[in-house]
């Protein structure tokens, strides 16, 4: 195989790869936070949605990138309300987000099916970006792209060397043991859950300004719901959400090459690979280590209030 | 500005009952203020969504029917959920249950002689594809400790698209003009219809058997007594020694077969023949239902028919006012916000303290 054939390949890899990586990277800080947002779906789906109307009214990829953003961050601000401030149950409130997001973005997007834009700008670096072999790879995404890795490094820096943090992270094990120390667990935690959706309405804009690009209903299908399983499978550490993205994409686009090639198996199968491959995933995942224990946040999902 | 929740020490019944009704009101308000910025009158649109559909016999039989796999799914998950165990995906149970059941119903057509267990028969294997396909997120939950809640959702994918791929491909009906669908079923593969017009048939009945049956369930055996001590304090129910993962899979499988009954249910029923797709989204609805029912079989019947009545209004409003469909679910999405916001209010006495530290 030739080195640009490989390069196009790595390109379309990275490309199914970003809006999981978004995604999750904002799940993994909601979630090291203790909470846990079944929501990203719809989250996603209403930033795709509202990203693409207020790009096609504005003519601007870059508003229209901040507006699926802020839709996401809406959705999860009533999220948030519910969950943090009113301490209702995170798994329902997540799938009413989900439900509520699909029908929403449904009605924004309603007026723009068929619609169809240029796709977000690609970085063109006279020299560098025609270098043969890594000139497209590196020196020419979109935006987007360049976003997902910045926001895996800062990820990891906040998180792992950040006095934030690691309150954050304090409250995600122990909000009883956090909360009798004086730190604000609310607040701290509807912070991140407002971060996380911002994260899933970006990768939903990414989707219909970068990846598609275009709107079409439910267009998102299942991703948000396969980047909260990336987050279980990266361990909720960022750099392992970049590679986990990575090779889910890499699955994505071998679906894709093999149905357009052919092969004999029915389309259907194919399809049904990405969720086969995370349920996969996440039993390799929980045999790879019967001893070690759970990984995850120990206050995941738990209902906080303060009792005075 | 802080807000603090205080347990409330005796919860008031008229409260708790009071609580869904509120926030069905809410969701009311809101949802005519977006009609109304639609461009259309709220009014209208109030006498489309719920009065409309009551009005005539067909259209009432039309709420009885959707009404019901959404009862009998949201039934089964009342379990899950009351024992604190998120099984999401009765949707993908729905389709296997329709699938493997109505698979019956294409291998008997044009059988002859004596035909009275082939649709018995469909209803076992519908349920029971139903209860297997749920086993296998409770099986990866209990022997590897796997998100049944992740499992249970990328399993419905799955589902859908063998479904899809079955109707297109094997199980077609050769002589029909290459439509992706299989041959209608014979007369001794479908549900008997209850009343004249030939839309009210046996589901709706067997829905409200198993709703009973549920409501003795919960109240009466050992089982149910286990699944609401799990749910109102796992610590006890240790403590009692109630194996969780005995009853990750009891719960599984009692979910996982009345949805696999509702989607066979469907199959005979309604439709009369496997097609790519065979519902609208019941398994995700239902668990709407469950909560705005509030875990219980009789809240849950009244909850089934107030969102069949919005989903049938739905369908009238996109129609007479050019309603989009989606603000159905938007409705419905809404709703079950609100019901949960209304739930900590019934539980927690809410006081705003201005000036101080969140």
């Amino acid at each position: 195989m030739s080195l640009d054939i490989l390069q196009m390949v790595l390109v379309t890899i990275v490309a199914a790869a970003t809006p999981l990586m978004i995604a999750a990277l904002g799940e993994v800080v909601v979630e090291r936070a203790g909470v846990l947002n079944l929501g990203v779906e719809g989250m996603m789906v209403l930033g795709a949605a509202t990203g693409f109307a207020v790009a096609v009214e504005t003519g601007s990829t870059l508003v229209g990138a901040a507006a699926g953003a802020g839709a996401g961050l809406a959705l999860s601000a009533l999220f948030g309300l519910l969950t943090v401030v009113l301490s209702a149950n995170q798994v329902a409130s997540g799938l009413a987000m989900t439900i509520l997001g699909l029908g929403l973005s449904g009605l924004v997007g309603a007026s723009y099916v068929g619609l169809k834009r240029a796709p977000a700008p690609h970085l063109d670096l006279p020299g560098l970006t025609d270098l043969p072999g890594i000139g497209r790879l590196v020196f020419g995404q979109d935006g987007f792209v360049y976003f997902a890795f910045a926001l895996a490094a800062g990820g990891w820096w906040f998180l792992w060397r950040t006095r934030t943090g690691l309150i954050l992270r304090a409250i995600g094990d122990d909000h009883t043991a956090t909360h009798a120390l004086g730190l604000q667990v609310r607040t701290v935690r509807f912070r991140a859950v407002l971060f996380g959706g911002a994260c899933a309405g970006l990768a939903g804009a990414y989707l219909s300004l970068s990846y598609t690009p275009f709107w079409a209903p439910a267009m998102t299908a299942g991703r948000g719901w396969i980047a909260l399983a990336l987050v279980v499978f990266a361990s909720w550490r960022p750099l392992r959400v970049l590679a986990g993205a990575l090779l889910f994409g890499g699955a994505t686009v071998l679906q894709l090459n093999a149905q357009a090639a052919g092969i004999g198996l029915p389309g259907q199968l194919l399809s049904a690979l990405p969720y086969l491959a995370t349920i996969l995933a996440l039993v390799l995942l929980s045999l790879g280590r019967r001893q070690g224990g759970s990984l995850a946040p120990a206050s995941l999902g738990r209902v906080f209030t303060p009792h005075r | 500005m802080r807000i603090d929740l205080t347990p409330r020490a005796n919860r008031s019944a008229l409260l708790d009952a009071l609580s869904p009704i509120l926030a069905f009101l809410a969701a009311l308000v809101v949802g005519g203020l977006v009609v109304s910025a639609l461009g259309r009158s709220p009014a209208a649109a109030f006498v489309t969504y719920f009065v409309a559909p009551l009005s005539e016999v067909w259209s009432l039989q039309e709420v009885a029917i959707k009404a019901a796999p959404l009862a009998l799914i949201a039934t089964g998950l009342a379990f899950c959920f009351r024992a604190n165990i998120w099984n999401i995906g009765a949707e993908g149970q729905f389709v296997m249950g329709g699938l493997f059941g109505g698979w019956i119903g294409v291998a008997t057509h044009g059988a002859t002689g004596n035909t009275a267990w082939v649709l018995p028969l469909m209803l076992v294997v519908g349920t029971l594809a139903g209860l297997l396909y749920a086993l296998i997120p409770a099986l990866l939950k209990v022997r590897l400790g796997v998100s049944e809640i992740l499992t249970s959702l990328m399993l419905v994918y799955v589902a859908e698209l063998l479904l899809d791929y079955m109707a297109r491909g094997p199980l077609r009906d050769p002589a029909g003009f290459n439509f992706p669908q299989s041959v209608p079923f014979d007369e001794a593969a479908r549900l008997p219809y209850l009343m004249e017009g030939d839309t009210l048939h046996a589901g709706v009945a067997i829905a409200l058997v198993v709703l009973g049956l549920a409501t003795l369930v919960l109240a009466r055996t050992l089982f149910g007594f286990t699944v609401r001590v799990v749910g109102a304090s796992p610590r006890a129910a240790r403590f009692a020694g109630f194996s969780d993962a005995r009853l990750t899979l009891a719960v599984f499988a009692v979910s996982g077969a009345a949805a696999g009954l509702a989607g066979i249910s469907e199959v005979a029923g309604r439709i009369g023949q496997l097609q790519p797709s065979i519902s609208p989204g019941y398994g995700f609805t239902a668990i709407i239902v469950a909560f705005l029912g509030r875990l219980s079989p009789v809240g849950i019947l009244v909850a089934a028919l107030v969102i069949a009545l919005t989903t049938i209004g739905g369908e009238g409003a996109q129609i007479d006012l050019k309603l989009p469909l989606d603000l159905t679910r938007a409705f419905q999405g809404l709703l079950l916000a609100l019901v949960l916001g209304a739930d900590a209010l019934s539980r927690y006495r809410v006081r705003l303290v201005p000036g101080a530290a969140a």
